[in-house]
């Protein structure tokens, strides 16, 4: 069949004619109900930080279909729209605007480090799109559009560096990952260690890419401090635990860590590497509680190729089910009747029990948890109820000024 | 004074893992004029062949200096046959290929083990020094250096094929005339230089955290250390591991890791400006 560019002309008019005359159709109450809510997703499924976005995007996909089960929200179904970040930070700005202009999203959760949820924070500010980012991270983040349901360090360094220095003693050695997330939890390890009466002798940064770190190890057997508290980040860094150990300072020198265990570093180290090392996180996959064991079971069930489900797992779920919440409240997908909805103490009880909202800096007051590394797995030592993120409260109020958007770097 | 000890085994660990790494492109790059991209990726193969067979129940020796190196050598062997043969004197298409192929062999890791970490514990143990600790590892690495270091100066200058190999990287045209297949020497050049990196990721494997892109922590640096080196693949590759492995260690232990590594990058660029030819341009001129 030829086809004219008379013909398309004629097609194309008579179709923009119809279109226009019968908007009411396409209107309708009666079509509208069956139209999808829409859920984007955005996280890296491949490239370096895949180990820890897929067990999200798992996570996600059980909420959305639980939610499903139950009859959806507001009588529609829930649709997933994911995109494969694929650790990228470009494809983050891209999908974001993709996301909102074209594919018309009412929620967008995802986004995994803090560069790549600043990358697309502006986005969904500007196109009035919904945005959840569901990990822990430093702290700050103050945008009335944003809701942050991850821990910050004032539920779990605050917690961890009290225990490991009651345990080992006052003189501590922070080593960290050189970009924003280290240097940011660093202060904040600092902040703790002085309000219990430490002292910290050095605090080292090391690049992502930094494989070799006997001379620190050298260092810190110089220095002679009583704990090291470590927020190294990503595969090169683990090699720092493989040559404390064949050093010979295993068990000299306890650790604590704010990362270590995300990514299931308990089961590819060796027990005699990383048995008694400390970790504080908002959710363990150990965590015995019914709620946290049948998630586990539903995930592991659906995807038997799982990573360990750590607290970022956990939060994209109870993520989805607070903002879920929302809308039920809400009554209406409306952006600001949900985000209205949300600040009036929304709560949900997720695989780490109560999870509420906070309605002057959308962060959660939620449970945290103290760990040991003991055979391989988190042994779970303590848990503390509802702490409030008071780091993020300190410098961000939404409810004087809704309009603040800034991620605040908290002075300490 | 234990601690100049123990700083003098850093700077000892620091240059023998660099030689270690830098070895194997030295023969690929330096001898064949091949910008191998992908040389990060051979040191990556063999940190997983190891971790895969000692997990396996291979011994972990075995693991470390036979595995990795057969393996990586054999796909070596394979990748010359395919892409590298066609790339001989085409220095630019050379590096776009094997940049390609870096890309490619990390998904095919990734698809396989996922990008979860691998590892094995690190075998041996420690030992004190006054009241410091240090590992045997250490000293186990910075053997196998001198060892490696023997064993390619003692096959280039002393075996019927490290005499071909070299006049062949020299001048293929007059070898051919004398009766040596030069695509046969190029191709079991490659395949060497293959598996001498292939050991090196093995040897790295106890101590280093293992994922699928791991390599690019390395071909930088490797790179760096054998431009810096200069013609001379031995001699020059064991000036520039020493030099800039000496400058990264004692860096980061008097300042800190960020300045260790600004520090050896700053070397870089001065030795570079300073003796265009490399280290060995200068000071091992006609050596190995």
């Amino acid at each position: 069949m030829t086809f004219s560019r008379r013909r398309f002309l004629q097609h194309s008019a008579i179709a923009t004619t119809t279109l226009m005359a019968a908007p009411a159709v396409f209107r309708s109450g009666a079509l509208a109900a069956e139209n999808p809510i829409v859920v984007g997703s955005l996280h890296d499924q491949s490239g370096p930080i895949a180990a820890s976005g897929t067990p999200m995007v798992y996570a996600l996909q059980l909420a959305v279909d639980e939610i499903n089960a139950g009859g959806g929200l507001l009588g529609r179904p829930l649709k997933v729209i994911h995109y494969d970040t694929q650790s990228n930070i470009q494809m983050y700005s891209q999908f974001a605007q993709q996301l909102a202009v074209k594919d018309k999203v009412d929620v967008v959760h995802g986004g995994i480090t803090s560069a790549s949820r600043e990358a697309v924070r502006p986005t969904f500010d500007r196109f009035k799109v919904l945005y959840f980012y569901n990990v822990l991270y430093e702290g700050g983040v103050c945008d009335r559009n944003t809701f942050c349901t991850g821990t910050t360090p004032a539920q779990t360094v605050e917690k961890l560096v009290p225990s490991a220095m009651k345990k080992a003693g006052k003189k501590a050695y922070i080593i960290a990952a050189d970009y924003n997330y280290g240097q940011i939890t660093a202060k904040w390890m600092t902040k703790y260690v002085k309000d219990n009466g430490g002292e910290v002798l050095s605090t080292d940064f090391f690049p992502l890419d930094v494989t070799n770190f006997g001379t620190t190890i050298s260092k810190i057997q110089a220095a002679k401090p009583d704990i090291i508290l470590s927020a190294l980040v990503g595969g090169n860094h683990t090699a720092f635990y493989r040559q404390w150990t064949s050093a010979g300072m295993k068990g000299k020198i306890p650790i604590a860590s704010t990362t270590f265990g995300l990514v299931n570093e308990p089961s590819t180290l060796d027990a005699a590497e990383s048995d008694s090392i400390l970790g504080a996180y908002g959710y363990f996959e150990e965590l015995t509680t019914p709620a946290s064991k049948t998630f586990v079971e539903k995930i592991k069930k659906a995807h038997s190729d799982t990573p360990y489900i750590s607290e970022l797992a956990a939060c994209t779920y109870e993520g989805v089910m607070l903002w879920a919440a929302g809308v039920k409240k809400a009554a209406s997908i409306d952006r600001m009747k949900v985000i209205e909805a949300l600040e009036d103490s929304v709560a949900f009880d997720g695989p780490s029990g109560k999870v509420s909202l906070d309605k002057a800096t959308h962060h959660t007051t939620r449970n945290a948890f103290l760990a040991e590394v003991k055979d391989r797995k988190w042994s779970v030592l303590e848990s503390y109820s509802d702490v409030k993120p008071a780091d993020t409260a300190s410098v961000c109020d939404l409810v004087k000024n809704p309009t603040d958007t800034k991620q605040y770097i908290i002075s300490l | 004074m234990a601690i100049y000890l123990i700083v003098a085994l850093d700077v000892l660990n620091g240059i023998s893992s660099l030689f270690l790494l830098c070895l194997g492109l030295a023969i690929i790059f330096g001898m064949m004029k091949i910008i191998n991209l992908a040389h990060g990726e051979f040191i990556m193969l063999g940190a997983y062949a190891t971790v895969i067979s000692a997990n396996a129940g291979v011994n972990i020796w075995i693991a470390m200096l036979i595995v990795a190196p057969l393996f990586v050598g054999l796909v070596g062997l394979v990748i010359e046959r395919c892409l590298i043969r066609f790339l001989y004197g085409r220095l630019v298409d050379s590096m776009l290929a094997t940049w390609g192929l870096s890309l490619l062999i990390i998904g095919i890791i990734t698809t396989i083990y996922g990008n979860t970490q691998q590892g094995v514990p690190t075998p041996l143990g420690g030992f004190s020094i006054g009241s410091y600790q240090s590992s045997y590892y250490t000293l186990f690495l910075a053997g196998m250096a001198i060892v490696m270091m023997a064993l390619v100066y003692g096959v280039m200058s002393y075996t019927r094929f490290g005499l071909i190999a070299r006049a062949t990287m020299q001048n293929p045209a007059m070898a051919a005339t004398l009766g040596v297949n030069p695509a046969r020497v190029y191709m079991s050049t490659f395949a060497v230089g293959a598996a001498v990196t292939g050991l090196a990721g093995g040897l790295l494997a106890p101590v280093s955290g293992i994922t699928p892109g791991m390599g690019g922590a390395y071909v930088a640096k490797a790179f760096m250390t054998v431009v810096g080196g200069g013609a001379a693949i031995l001699s020059g590759t064991m000036s520039a591991a020493s030099l800039f492995g000496a400058v990264n260690q004692i860096g980061a232990y008097f300042t800190t890791p960020v300045y260790g590594e600004v520090l050896v990058f700053t070397a870089a660029i001065v030795l570079i400006r300073l003796l265009p030819q490399g280290i060995s341009g200068r000071f091992f001129k006609g050596n190995l």
